[in-house]
């Protein structure tokens, strides 16, 4: 009876005596994450089940990532399939206000100039070694979309969704930091002081209505494999202009969202163990993954630049950093910058129409990838 | 001649800064707006006296419209 009873007690310590020291590092990677979600506010609806998620996968013995695992669940029925980024690009759709970039369809150029850092990217882990379907996943970390890069990442490199996921997540809650500095350093005192005009232009409802439609199969026939990725957001978006599905609307930008970015959460932070995450590859996602985000910011701006001369002055160069997708904080980083030089300077709806702009265009960055890479024979 | 503070986009009045009869000087924030759940102080174009606000907190503005003017 006694040794049975010992025998038992040694089954508590089982635990413990498992746990390696790979585990401990990323439990304690888990706690940071957490720590930066709840102290420090940065991005915490995604990084709170990410930090949660790489705690629980890193405890011994309990197999929540073995067959039949909670989070192995999760993860093969939402993440392999990618239907979560799916659901939530719905929400993204419902959510997003394309009117400042119909108001200003000029500004659309922007969105597409900062896209390049991806492509430039995608150049750069392909000569440090990185297989080129590894490449696409880290290069789109560039479009400083979270929701993007799981897709494609999910789709084509899955063993680095972790990193890609916490790379896209962490450098769009630090655009306020990382931004700035490229934008002082290329654009003039004089570019900097530049007002721009009101933006007034009435748009109709029909507009805002066939927007997401003729977006749709407009982007869908150059690119097809972008389908689900650019007809999830319309369909989302038209939800919103239409008017007439509210609840549908409300639902997606809520309850289906907030489910789904919970899920998704701790299905990424599931895939954070130990073994698999621990690895130099890792640093060179997240380092990569910066210099894309730096890239595309400085692109961006230099196109910024040769819009302001071809339009002898009229722009101002700093909303070209709003071409990224984290919206709408870069755009918010414009206005902030731009008034820094000149008081009387007003660029948020500029920089939001860039935004807008920046947010399709990641979108469908992503989409002429996965049908240049089908074209290619690769994927 | 009364020069007009406008809105420069469209958004809702937060605070008014300044009070009929008080001196401003150019780039000073008459009006802090809200736009995009961003604050956004809007500044005077010139120096002058503060002839007239039309506007009180809370109130949501149209791009363009008239907040004060500046004689």
């Amino acid at each position: 009876m006694e040794s049975a009873l010992l025998a038992g007690l040694q089954g508590l310590l089982d635990g413990p005596s498992h746990l390696e020291l790979g585990q401990i590092v990323m439990i304690l990677t888990g706690s940071l994450l957490l720590y930066l979600g709840i102290a420090k506010g940065f991005e915490p609806l995604l990084l709170l089940p990410i930090g949660f998620g790489a705690i629980l996968v890193n405890i011994p013995l309990a197999g929540l990532m073995e067959k039949d695992g909670v989070l192995r669940f999760f993860y093969d029925t939402g993440v392999l399939t990618e239907v979560f980024p799916l659901l939530i690009f719905v929400g993204i759709g419902a959510m997003t206000d394309f009117q400042p970039l119909l108001e200003n369809p000029k500004i659309i150029l922007l969105g597409a100039a900062g896209q390049f850092g991806i492509f430039l990217t995608l150049l750069l882990a392909l000569a440090l070694g990185f297989e080129k379907l590894e490449a696409v996943a880290i290069g789109i970390i560039g479009a400083c979309d979270g929701p993007t890069a799981i897709y494609v990442s999910s789709k084509y490199a899955p063993h680095l969704l972790a990193a890609v996921s916490v790379a896209a997540y962490s450098y769009m809650s630090l655009v306020p930091l990382i931004q700035p500095p490229i934008m002082r350093l290329l654009t003039t005192e004089k570019e900097k002081k530049i007002v721009m005009g009101i933006v007034k232009q009435p748009v109709s409802k029909t507009t805002k209505i066939l927007f997401p439609v003729v977006v749709t199969i407009a982007a869908s026939l150059v690119a097809p494999l972008g389908t689900p990725l650019i007809g999830m957001v319309m369909l989302g978006n038209l939800m919103k202009e239409c008017g007439v599905v509210e609840r549908l609307k409300h639902a997606s930008e809520n309850e289906i969202t907030n489910i789904v970015t919970l899920l998704l959460g701790l299905s990424i932070g599931a895939t954070m163990e130990a073994g698999k995450f621990l690895r130099l590859e890792t640093l060179m996602v997240l380092g990569l993954g910066l210099i894309a985000i730096v890239l595309d910011t400085a692109v961006g701006v230099l196109f910024g630049k040769l819009m302001c001369l071809l339009t002898g002055g009229k722009i101002n160069p700093l909303i070209g950093a709003a071409g990224i997708s984290a919206f709408p904080m870069s755009a918010r980083v414009v206005q902030v910058e731009g008034q820094k030089y000149n008081k009387k300077s007003y660029l948020l709806m500029h920089a939001m129409s860039a935004n807008a702009a920046g947010q399709i265009g990641s979108v469908i960055a992503a989409a002429v990838m996965l049908s240049v890479l089908k074209g290619m024979g690769i994927g | 001649m009364a020069t007009s503070v406008i809105a420069p986009m469209v958004g809702k009045i937060l605070k008014v800064e300044k009070k009929i009869g008080e001196r401003v000087e150019e780039d000073d924030v008459v009006v802090v707006m809200e736009a995009m759940k961003m604050e956004i102080p809007v500044v005077a174009p010139v120096s002058g006296v503060l002839k007239e606000i039309k506007v009180s907190s809370g109130q949501a503005v149209d791009a363009e419209q008239v907040l004060a003017e500046i004689e």
